[in-house]
C-alpha cells in the first residue's frame, strides 16, 4: 500500500510541536535460520510523538525518521520483560507484533506510557467535543445569570461601544477563524458556541459581555469596574449571590477592558485620527 | 521509512467519517483521472479501486492544503511540495464542498488548535481550566503558546 512518505517524513521533522520526545531503546527481534531461537537486542533511537504518530530516528539530529508507528487502535502496557522500565505498544490484531520499548528510568517510562495512551485521534476528539459542550454550557449559564439588563447610566464613564445587550444565540454557522479553518467542530451538528470570542486575532470579532445589572455600592456612586473585594453576598445587591456568576461577570468585564485597552493602543499608534 | 502497514490496513477497514466514489488523479507525470473509492478515517484518506477491499494507498492529512479547484473538483497538496496535487472530481459541487470542509478539519493539528481555543475560552468565562478534570492540563501540547525549541 502506498503512503505519502515524503510528506509524512517532512511532518516528522518540521517544527510543529511534538507531543513527547526522548530516547528509548527499541527491542529488535532477530531470527536465526540455523539456530531455532530468537536473539533479543535493543537499539537506542530518538523517538518523537506527534499526534497519533510515533516516529523514531537513528539519532536525534537525523533528518529522516527510520520508522513510524501509527498508534490508532493500540494499547500501551507495562511489560514484564527482563528489562526494567519496559513497556509495550500492542495492537488488537492477534498476529501483530508488539513494539517493546525501554525507557531510561521510572519517570521517563511513566511519561511515555501516559503520552502514548492519550495519543489516539479518538481521545483527542473526545476531549474537544467535551470542551465544546462545556463552552456551550458556560455561555448558557452566563446568559441565564444575567438579570434584566438596564441600559441606564449606571455604568457611566465607560464607553459602551459594545452595545449589544445580550449574548447572541448559538449560531448554526461555523465561525471561520484565520488560516481557513473553521470552529464548527463535530460533524454531528454540535454547533458553534455562540459566546466564543477570538480576541487573539487582529480585528477579530469579540462578543460583548451582557450589560451588568445595576449595582448599588455603599457610597451610592457607581464604580467603573467591579472591585475585587465586592461581596456577592451583600443583602441589597442585585447581583446574583452565586459566586460563580460573579466571577463570570468579572472576567467579562476584564475582557471588555482588554479590548478597550487594545483599541486605545492601536489608536495611539495610528496617531489619533 | 518503515511503518506498521498492517495496522494502517486495519485502520482502512474501520468505519469512515466520510466515503465516496470519485475520480482521482495522482501527481505523477501522465497520470489520468481514475474512478476510486475514497475513505476518510481519522487523519488518513485511503483510496481504493472500487472493487477491491484493500486500499491502493493512504494520504496522511497533516500539514496539507485542501484547495477548491474548478467545479466539482478539489485538490490535496502538502506544504513542502505545493505544486504536487492530488486531484479529486466529485459527483456534484455540493459533495465537493462537503469534502473540502471535512478534510480541512481532519487533521490532528486542527483538533489540537480547537482544543486550545476552547480551553482558553472556557478558562476566560469560568476561571477554571477544563483540562484539569482530564489530568492533562500540564501537557506541553495543550498550552496556548507552543514553546519553540
Amino acid at each position: 500500500m502506498k503512503l505519502n512518505e515524503r510528506s509524512v517524513a517532512h511532518y516528522a521533522t518540521c517544527d510543529s510541536p511534538a507531543d513527547h520526545t526522548g530516547f528509548l531503546r527499541k527491542r529488535v527481534e532477530r531470527h536465526h535460520h540455523h539456530a531455532h531461537h530468537h536473539t533479543t537486542s535493543y537499539q537506542r533511537c530518538w523517538f518523537v510523538l506527534k499526534g497519533n504518530l510515533l516516529f523514531y530516528f537513528e539519532e536525534r539530529e537525523s533528518r529522516e525518521p527510520v520508522g513510524l508507528v501509527v498508534l490508532e487502535g493500540c494499547t500501551v502496557e507495562l511489560c514484564e520483560a527482563a528489562e526494567e522500565f519496559a513497556f509495550a505498544i500492542r495492537f488488537d490484531d492477534a498476529g501483530a507484533r508488539a513494539y517493546v520499548l525501554v525507557a531510561d528510568g521510572q519517570a521517563a517510562m511513566e511519561a511515555w506510557v501516559k503520552a502514548l495512551s492519550r495519543a489516539s485521534f479518538d481521545y483527542m476528539r473526545l476531549v474537544v467535543r467535551e470542551l465544546e459542550k462545556q463552552l456551550e454550557e458556560a455561555c448558557k449559564s452566563l446568559a441565564a445569570c444575567r438579570k434584566s439588563p438596564q441600559r441606564s447610566s449606571s455604568s457611566s464613564g465607560r464607553k459602551r461601544h459594545l452595545s449589544n445587550p445580550a449574548l447572541l444565540p448559538l449560531q448554526e454557522k461555523p465561525v471561520i477563524l484565520e488560516n481557513g479553518y473553521s470552529m464548527s467542530g463535530s460533524s454531528g451538528g454540535g454547533g458553534t458556541p455562540g459566546g466564543a470570542a477570538c480576541p487573539d486575532r487582529d480585528g477579530g470579532y469579540v462578543k460583548p459581555p451582557p450589560l451588568p445589572p445595576r449595582r448599588r455600592s455603599a457610597a451610592g456612586s457607581t464604580t467603573g469596574s467591579p472591585t475585587p473585594g465586592f461581596s456577592p453576598a451583600m443583602p441589597d445587591s442585585p447581583v446574583s449571590p452565586e459566586t460563580a456568576c460573579f466571577s463570570k461577570l468579572h472576567s467579562w468585564y476584564g475582557q471588555e477592558i482588554t479590548v478597550l485597552r487594545r483599541e486605545w493602543q492601536e489608536r495611539q499608534k495610528r496617531g489619533h485620527p | 521509512m518503515r511503518y506498521n502497514e498492517r495496522e494502517l490496513l486495519s485502520l482502512a477497514r474501520q468505519p469512515a467519517e466520510k466515503a465516496a466514489e470519485v475520480l482521482m488523479r495522482v501527481p505523477k507525470k501522465g497520470s489520468v483521472l481514475k474512478k476510486r473509492l475514497v475513505k476518510l478515517v481519522v487523519n488518513f484518506l485511503f483510496y481504493f479501486r472500487t472493487d477491491e477491499a484493500e486500499p491502493i494507498g493512504a494520504l496522511l492529512l497533516e500539514h496539507c492544503r485542501i484547495t477548491k479547484e474548478e467545479e466539482n473538483v478539489f485538490s490535496i497538496s502538502f506544504v513542502e511540495e505545493p505544486e504536487r496535487k492530488y486531484c479529486f472530481e466529485c459527483a456534484s459541487e455540493e459533495q465537493c464542498q462537503e469534502w473540502v470542509e471535512a478534510l480541512k478539519r481532519a487533521s490532528y493539528e486542527f483538533m489540537r488548535r480547537s482544543l486550545i481555543f476552547y480551553r482558553n475560552e472556557i478558562q476566560k468565562m469560568t476561571g477554571k481550566d477544563p483540562l484539569e478534570q482530564f489530568g492533562i492540563s500540564g501537557e506541553a501540547r495543550f498550552q496556548l503558546a507552543a514553546p519553540k525549541h
